[in-house]
């Protein structure tokens, strides 16, 4: 194995080690999941507006949110007692504790996806049937390019006074792309429609995570170096 | 004294180039009332088109150039670049304030609605958004180095983040047409109308270079007071 690979590994493995032991932001983002679907279902009128018709848009804005949440914890565990200068002293190239945050990160969102999932199919009786693994396929691909933005975006915001205020509206506007996408391709994907019609949007989503993980490892060092 | 004195000179350089640009658009205020002829179809209320357009072209001039000096900050760390990128955000969010309320006031008698999701309208609401995510960050942080360097990332993923969000609004309005009063493709104008209209994108320009010059200025002039704060 590369020895980056390792580092990147190794950064990623003390973050969800540190974040198995408390439990507090994974089970704090899990109910705070559960509770956005739960208050949809009373934000909408049920004459008016069938659970499926609404059912794509109300699974990405909750991942949106819990992501949101997710990622504000990358940063704050470091800001203590100054973690994040001792990972920099580190003798571990910028661009592995970069990969190494991101996939913490993405291990992290990906879980409270995972519970949000099924909750989403029990509230909003949604039958996933043979869309289920087109689904997770869409999510880990809308999913990893606006985490990779998120994870250099929450290093800045923890720098700030109002770091949970700083991070959404700095990460919204990049959430723009992959979340229309992914609706897009959930909602022809609910409704069993074949591949070729949402071959655009899946290669938006794709050249998306390509463009900004590569872009983001490269600007991470600007952000941590002084 | 020599950083104050180059500042107030680079003020008073922006307030005269910026006085220029506003008797200029007292001009093309006259040129649009009374030397453009008025449209056939929309009446006087496409005289504010010779606001609107340059306005959105002095915004976009704005944020392309934010972008790409961020770029060339994060290679030359130069903190005149910084200087520039902050003020040319600033400039460009006032910008385009104008159009997005210059945009509504246009279409509701012509479009019949005040806003609709078209590729163009959703793009430039976000860029819009984007920068003032920007100058909110530049507040919020107090080391000059680190709010350049964060700046100029959030700028230059900012540039990049154009092409995506028009291309998924684009595919977004194109999958899903709406019963809407598309914007009339852009007839051949006549040529007072082009004229007036180069006219008001060269005033903006002038206004764009004007205001940016002076809010650069005043920049220099802050770090000058601040620098002679603490060496007294």
């Amino acid at each position: 194995m590369p020895e980056a690979v390792r580092l990147a590994l190794a950064v990623a493995a003390k973050d969800i080690r540190a974040e198995l032991r408390s439990r507090t932001a994974l089970l704090s983002a899990v109910v705070f999941a559960a509770l956005v679907l739960v208050v949809f279902n009373f934000a909408r009128d049920p004459t008016a507006l069938s659970a499926t018709d609404l059912a794509p848009s109300v699974l990405w804005v909750t991942f949106a949110l819990a992501a949101m949440l997710a990622l504000n914890r990358a940063f704050t565990v470091e800001r203590e007692n100054g973690a994040l200068d001792g990972l920099l002293l580190a003798p571990i190239p910028r661009e592995a504790i970069f990969a190494g945050k991101l996939l913490a990160n993405l291990a992290f969102v990906g879980t409270v996806e995972a519970v949000t999932l099924p909750l989403f199919v029990l509230f909003f009786n949604v039958d996933l049937g043979a869309a289920l693994p087109g689904i997770v396929a869409v999510t880990a691909l809308a999913t990893v390019g606006f985490v990779a933005v998120g994870t250099i975006f929450s290093a800045m915001a923890v720098r700030t006074r109002f770091a949970e205020l700083m991070l959404p509206v700095l990460l919204l506007p990049f959430m723009v792309p992959p979340l229309i996408g992914a609706v897009q391709a959930t909602s022809r994907l609910l409704s069993g429609r074949p591949l070729s019609e949402m071959l655009g949007w899946l290669r938006l989503l794709a050249l998306y995570d390509i463009v900004f993980v590569t872009l983001c490892t490269l600007a991470f060092s600007a952000v941590v170096d002084e | 004294m020599t950083a104050a004195a180059a500042a107030r000179s680079i003020v008073r350089r922006g307030m005269f180039l910026t006085a220029v640009a506003l008797l200029g658009l007292a001009a093309v205020y006259l040129l649009a009332l009374q030397y453009a002829p008025v449209e056939a179809r929309q009446g006087l209320a496409q005289k504010i088109f010779y606001l609107h357009v340059p306005s959105a072209w002095s915004a976009l001039l704005a944020f392309s150039l934010v972008g790409i000096v961020s770029g060339l900050y994060l290679w030359l760390h130069d903190p005149r670049l910084d200087r520039f990128a902050a003020s040319s955000a600033e400039v460009g969010v006032a910008f385009s304030a104008v159009m997005l309320t210059t945009g509504p006031i246009w279409a509701k008698p012509i479009w019949g609605t005040w806003w609709t999701w078209d590729a163009r309208l959703t793009l430039t609401l976000f860029l819009f958004f984007l920068f003032v995510g920007y100058l909110a960050l530049r507040a919020a942080l107090q080391d000059p180095a680190e709010r350049a360097r964060f700046s100029a990332v959030v700028g230059i993923l900012g540039l990049l983040l154009v092409p995506f969000i028009h291309l998924s609004v684009y595919l977004f309005r194109t999958l899903h047409p709406q019963p809407i009063v598309l914007k009339p493709s852009a007839p051949s104008l006549p040529p007072e109308m082009l004229r007036t209209l180069l006219v008001s994108a060269l005033v903006f320009t002038l206004l764009y270079v004007g205001l940016v010059t002076l809010r650069y200025g005043l920049t220099l002039a802050e770090e000058a007071r601040e620098e002679a704060g603490d060496a007294a």
